[in-house]
């Protein structure tokens, strides 16, 4: 029966067109809000972008400052409380500050730990090559929380009694434990220094496991950024340090089971849940953590737009230089011997699963120049959907096509600016996958083949969609990387200017710059023109 | 945007994080309880009795057994479901039927309910029955009780200190 469609073809159809229609807009919006930062921070340094980077930061204060913490804790059911009372009232110069950055460090942890997940749900980075990355991430959320809810419970004060009476009381909605967990905090002979142990175990185990799961989130991908730049570290680490001491963590008053207790000064980073528990049922909020977390474990594999052709690698052209397998953003290629046969000579073989087919292996290829002389260009490691030698031939028919004095070649990715619309009759416009696909040389072909200069652009620093596409092209173009833009033509005639989709005006405002400079060089008749577009990275 | 506004700008951002961080991990207070009323939690874990006596097994059954099983007494497991009841101020206020745990039904049954209950003198009648056979509840326990606001009361069953108590 043509055009007939069976129920599950149709939900998921529904499926799919809920989730991308929905992030499609929620990602504008966010687009908007990350940009807005670029304007204080500067793209490169914009937090937005960093998240990970910084969640990593925050744990390492949890973890350092809690070696302290550690030590002084009395792991009694009376000393607890006793102990970091003590730290917070006595020592308050040293431990009671340490005791504020380890709690205000785990709350901006959870929260930029969140805001990662938000951002590259936002943006659907959770399918295709992403997919092992995304289904890591998810069980970390569970060992952060249980590791932060359960470091509440070691203080014994007040909230302390509560959140453990609460967790219990959430636990025995499972019908899985033979006693009532609660049973265990009925009153102060139910709570044994015993447990204490258990809750410290507990909170210094998870956070172990919870590094394994850190190593395993990031393990495909290449370079992955552990530690965010040294401004956005300081900057991050002051706002905590000044939180720290202008409103030090103090506990409430110590535990008393024979009592509810009052007003509580509720982390409402961490036990949210809780009141929510309270104002609905246990088996609510078990629905919706189970929920929550089947549909993130289910996201990737919801019906998507299909994965682009990957990398392929032509045998002939490969000289097994390596370059692609030190530039690919998400390990997805290896080196394996060559079956010419010829002792140490490497072939590069790409996993389809990993790859990401953003074109970077083929800028990085040796092969990929357009100088050779062969008719048909063919080089090591090149994108089906978009190959180099395709890329010349559009040039070359580019190039011829232009007018005028100051003939442009603008070369931009899929991700960003649409380049097209800048296309005039002195400005060929290319648009590759990703700016990091384009090989150096093409930069010099095409002032070789009567271009005056050369724009490149691509998503804003830091923001490449692919990882390193525009950190490898400064750094080739600037000649800090193989493959680089010979030196002669360094500086001269060549520019950056990143900008994300919706830059087009600030990108077309640097192309009328661009091409006054040019002018003014052709005037003048010297001079490299500096790149200077006052956008965020230039060469 | 100039370098000092963007540094002011990058300060005030900090700060609001700061802000968020700060108001967020102990704001707004949360409140468990009303202030004027106190919490009554029951709860136990309590074996009811066994549900059947232990019998003698005949000859015909023993010889359909396996060698190594054939123990003269019978004695089926399982237990008697317990029933609970409270009552507050002469109505009932709650009535529980705890199923005895495991597959065979051979555990304990366990109940945990809390209530909150205004502050205040309260007369509380608590009824347990665990034997299946038994017409009536086999334990009871009535007291007037004097709650203060905050107070939480505890009841317990306690075979060893005499049954139903309260803490």
């Amino acid at each position: 029966m043509a055009g007939a469609q069976t129920p599950g073809a149709a939900i998921g159809r529904l499926m799919r067109l809920s989730i991308t229609g929905d992030a499609s807009a929620a990602a504008i919006g966010y687009r908007r809000m990350e940009h807005g930062f670029d304007a204080v921070f500067g793209a490169a340094l914009n937090p937005w972008r960093h998240l990970g980077a910084i969640g990593f930061l925050f744990f390492w204060v949890v973890a350092l400052t809690g070696l302290y913490l550690y030590a002084v804790l009395d792991t009694s059911v009376e000393g607890a409380y006793r102990s970091i009372n003590w730290l917070t009232r006595e020592q308050w110069y040293l431990g009671g500050v340490l005791r504020s950055l380890h709690r205000y460090a785990a709350d901006a942890f959870v929260v930029v730990t969140l805001l990662h997940l938000l951002r590259e749900f936002l943006l659907g980075r959770y399918t295709g090559f992403r997919r092992f990355s995304w289904l890591t991430g998810v069980p970390l959320l569970w060992f952060i929380y249980v590791s932060g809810v359960v470091g509440i419970w070691l203080r014994w004060d007040q909230l302390a009694q509560f959140s453990a009476a609460a967790t219990a009381e959430w636990l025995d909605a499972l019908p899985v434990f033979a006693t009532p967990l609660v049973r265990n905090f009925l009153s102060a002979s139910a709570v044994s220094d015993r447990l204490f142990s258990l809750f410290v175990f507990v909170h210094i185990g998870v956070p172990l496991l919870l590094i394994f799961g850190l190593w395993f989130h990031i393990q495909r991908i290449s370079r992955a950024e552990v530690f965010p730049p040294r401004a956005l570290a300081i900057g991050s680490l002051l706002a905590l340090l000044a939180l720290a001491v202008a409103s030090p963590v103090v506990s409430l008053a110590a535990a008393d089971l024979a009592r509810v207790p009052g007003s509580l000064a509720l982390d409402w980073f961490y036990l949210f849940w809780q009141p929510l528990m309270y104002a609905t049922s246990g088996a609510a909020v078990w629905a919706l953590v189970a929920g929550a977390t089947l549909f993130l474990f289910v996201l990737p594999d919801l019906p998507h737009a299909a994965a682009a052709p990957v990398a392929k690698v032509d045998p002939d052209n490969c000289n097994g230089c390596r370059r692609c397998f030190a530039d690919c953003p998400y390990a997805a290629i290896v080196m394996m011997p060559h079956p010419n046969g010829i002792p140490g000579r490497q072939l590069a073989e790409v996993n389809p699963k990993l790859c990401a087919s953003c074109g970077i292996c083929a800028g990085s290829c040796p092969s990929s120049t357009p100088f050779r002389s062969v008719a048909e260009l063919v080089t090591g490691i090149d994108m089906p959907q978009q190959p180099i030698g395709q890329l010349r031939d559009t040039l070359e028919l580019g190039l011829a096509r232009l007018t005028g004095e100051n003939k442009i070649a603008m070369f931009g990715c899929g991700e960003g600016v649409d380049v097209s619309k800048l296309a005039g009759s002195d400005v060929a416009s290319f648009s590759l996958i990703c700016t990091g696909m384009l090989p150096p040389s093409f930069i010099e072909y095409a002032l070789r083949g009567g271009a005056a200069g050369v724009l490149v652009t691509g998503c804003r620093a830091g923001g490449c969609t692919f990882r390193l596409g525009n950190r490898w092209t400064e750094e080739r173009l600037s000649g800090a990387r193989e493959p680089h833009l010979r030196g002669d033509l360094l500086g001269n005639s060549v520019r950056i200017a990143w900008a994300d989709r919706e830059d087009g005006a600030s990108l077309a405002a640097a192309l009328a710059d661009f091409r006054q400079a040019l002018a003014l060089k052709r005037a003048l008749g010297t001079g490299p023109i500096l790149a200077s577009t006052g956008m965020s990275a230039h060469v | 945007m100039s370098k000092p506004i963007s540094w002011i700008g990058q300060a005030l951002l900090y700060g609001l994080f700061a802000l968020v961080i700060g108001y967020f991990s102990s704001s707004p207070p949360y409140r468990h309880l009303p202030s004027g009323d106190a919490l009554i939690k029951l709860s136990f874990s309590h074996e009811g009795s066994l549900v059947y006596q232990c019998r003698q097994r005949t000859p015909e059954e023993l010889a359909k057994l396996a060698p190594n099983m054939r123990a003269p007494l019978d004695c089926p497991r399982e237990r008697s479901p317990v029933t609970v009841e409270i009552e507050l101020d002469g109505a009932l206020d709650y009535r529980h039927v705890a199923q005895p745990s495991g597959l065979s039904k051979d555990g304990a049954s366990t109940v945990y309910h809390r209530f909150a209950v205004p502050a205040g003198e309260h007369r509380l009648a608590i009824r347990l029955k665990d034997d299946v056979h038994s017409a009536d509840f086999n334990y009871h326990r009535e007291k007037a009780v004097s709650l203060k606001p905050g107070q939480v009361l505890v009841i317990d069953f306690n075979q060893e200190a005499g049954g139903i108590t309260l803490q």
